[in-house]
């Protein structure tokens, strides 16, 4: 029983609810911003150590005992999570700081941010099926409020159908959750996973987990039901689009991940064989829609597509190669898409557009931005010893390994794909004949350039010191392919 | 009971289809309310409609035959977020009416900044 797993939702909180007392003071909100979620970040890093060292952290709210209270459960893959987010939260601040604008920092933005950190943290955390519907309305709240914030034309249009989108899944949630209540009578996961298996009508649990799978496939974006997510990502400013794209969509993902390991596992031939076939459906789909267009945030967004297909490839093979490294791949997704939205949006300021076609020749004038986006690139598309490559390699060995052997070379073929659609941005925004580009301060230019760097040499890190996080990420794994040692951490308090 | 809680969850859910198959912004906004009901309703019948047992553990009740509360707390915060959401909702369609001039959701396609 330790309360530390709690202090990375309970932080942002605090000081999201202090910011929006006096949004007029932006030098206190960028202040207290930076400090609430480094703060988050240091209590986030004391979590995963003690998890490192004592093995899964679980809580239950009121001290109820473990089935009937709410249970908050850290094990090593939400406490990883916990941690990326964290970071990438305060990168995103940092990033904000030079290019939000003075408006929207005074109508309530960090607040917003902190509160999107408190849902998806709270997500990554939770051990009840209820109360991870209740913190995604919390993050979802958020991003309605981020997504809109601002209030120009194209957020306002595409808002309305990300909320519509956001409500009819929401709705479809709580059916699914009613559903598993009257059939198996308790709603905590990991409760859920001792009586799952001893329930011999499987059929209809099949048929809750498909409806699981529709409920985050929207969050997820997979592939029938990411229509929404290429409209509505493109609405809102970059330093948003960067949190929304490194964090929202992942949550889905750790939700299928979470699901599909630790209690919808009593039908596998069926439920993982779809997971599998819809993730490479969603590859596909990605593919095209990156290659499609000649628009910078079109392109990266569309990559966010291919990557959600990759990982959850990697979890429907469900033997241990493949968890392992979905997880790897969830994590270096997370922050080599926040890069990649940071440098974009640097690209885009630069020439005051996002069209392809009336960039070129910036590698003469910004040499090292030229080089820092190839080597993004490279990560992007797994080019070792980059961190795409470990978690890709994993994968595609996982899905040898597996039935689906037709998948990995897909996904082989596929990161082709990825490759030519970020280094075509390379070619025409830093090749070719200079384009005039829009004056930028040095000092803007350095406060945006700053964060962008510190999370591409992390990416590196993480990929060339891939031995050094293995341990960690093998445990996660170990603990997503043997649910005993998360049920024995939650109910035996 | 069970029987009639069902019709009505499905002619709840079948109104709020239809309703957000509409184009005008407003309706659309009523047939979310009207899907959450139903969710909310489902949550209910779910949960195992109590019939005679009383809501709390009194004197004279033991733990065993008294109405099963989760399915209440459940749906209370269900109703609380929704309740949330479709406000929510409501000011982004005005602020949206003012802003563009429509609540017409063919005229709100937005593909006209590229081709």
């Amino acid at each position: 029983m330790s309360n530390l797993l709690l202090f990375p939702i309970i932080i942002p909180l605090f000081f999201a609810a202090i910011l929006m007392m006096f949004p007029k003071n932006v030098k206190l909100q960028r202040v207290l911003a930076v400090v609430g979620a480094g703060a988050a970040l240091l209590s986030a890093l004391v979590l995963l150590a003690k998890v490192n060292t004592d093995g899964v952290q679980a809580v239950t709210l009121g001290s109820w005992p473990a089935p009937f209270g709410i249970s908050m459960v850290s094990d090593p893959l939400s406490a990883l999570l916990v941690v990326t987010a964290s970071i990438l939260v305060l990168l995103v601040i940092f990033y904000s700081i030079p290019t939000i604008g003075l408006r929207r920092e005074q109508s309530y933005y960090y607040p917003a941010v902190l509160f999107l950190m408190v849902g998806v943290n709270g997500a990554f955390t939770t051990g009840d099926i209820f109360n991870l519907f209740v913190f995604v309305e919390v993050l979802l709240m958020a991003s309605y409020t981020l997504i809109v914030h601002g209030g120009e034309k194209p957020q306002l249009r595409e808002s309305i159908k990300y909320l519509l989108v956001n409500i009819i899944s929401s709705a479809l949630f709580v059916a699914a959750v009613a559903f598993l209540y009257s059939v198996t009578g308790t709603l905590n996961m990991a409760d859920l996973a001792v009586k799952i298996p001893q329930i011999e009508e499987t059929g209809i649990l099949t048929v809750i987990a498909v409806m699981f799978l529709v409920v985050f496939g929207f969050k997820a974006a997979i592939f029938p039901l990411y229509f929404w997510l290429p409209g509505s990502y493109y609405a809102p400013p970059i330093p948003i689009l960067a949190l929304f794209g490194a964090l929202l969509t992942k949550v889905g993902v750790y939700a299928i991940m979470r699901t599909y390991t630790l209690f919808f596992t009593m039908n596998v031939g069926f439920t993982h064989e779809l997971l599998g076939i819809i993730a490479i459906l969603t590859i596909f789909a990605g593919c095209v829609g990156a290659l499609a267009y000649f628009d910078v945030k079109k392109i990266i967004i569309y990559n966010i597509i291919i990557a959600v297909g990759v990982i959850l490839f990697g979890v429907a093979q469900l033997n241990q190669p493949g968890i392992d490294g979905s997880i790897m791949y969830l994590i270096h997704d997370m922050m080599i898409k926040a890069a990649l939205f940071f440098l974009v949006g640097i690209i885009a300021v630069l020439f005051g557009t996002t069209d392809l076609r009336k960039m070129g020749g910036l590698i003469k004038t910004y040499p090292v931005l030229g080089w820092v986006y190839l080597l993004t690139a490279f990560g992007l598309a797994g080019i070792p010893p980059l961190s795409g490559f470990p978690g890709k390699l994993l994968i595609i060995q996982g899905g040898f390994e597996g039935p689906q052997f037709w998948g990995s070379i897909v996904v082989l073929a596929t990161s082709l794909i990825v490759l030519l659609s970020s280094v075509r941005i390379f070619v025409y925004a830093f090749w070719g004949q200079p384009v005039e580009t829009v004056p930028l301060k040095k000092s803007t230019f350095n406060q945006m350039f700053i964060p962008t760097v510190i999370l591409v040499a992390m990416t590196v890190v993480f990929g060339v010191g891939a031995e050094l996080f293995m341990p960690l990420i093998s445990g996660a794994g170990e603990v997503l392919l043997n649910p005993s040692i998360y049920i024995d951490a939650v109910l035996k308090e | 009971m069970e029987i009639i809680m069902s019709v009505a969850i499905g002619f709840l859910f079948m109104a709020a289809v239809y309703l957000m198959l509409s184009k005008s912004l407003i309706r659309i906004i009523i047939g979310t309310g009207l899907l959450s009901h139903g969710a909310h309703l489902l949550l209910l019948t779910m949960g195992g409609l109590g019939g005679n047992s009383p809501p709390v553990v009194a004197h004279g009740v033991s733990v065993s035959d008294y109405a099963d509360p989760l399915p209440q707390a459940l749906i209370l915060t269900a109703i609380v977020i929704s309740f949330a959401v479709t406000s929510f909702f409501l000011v982004l369609a005005y602020r949206s009416y003012q802003e563009l001039g429509t609540d017409n959701m063919n005229l709100l396609r937005g593909t006209e900044d590229y081709e």
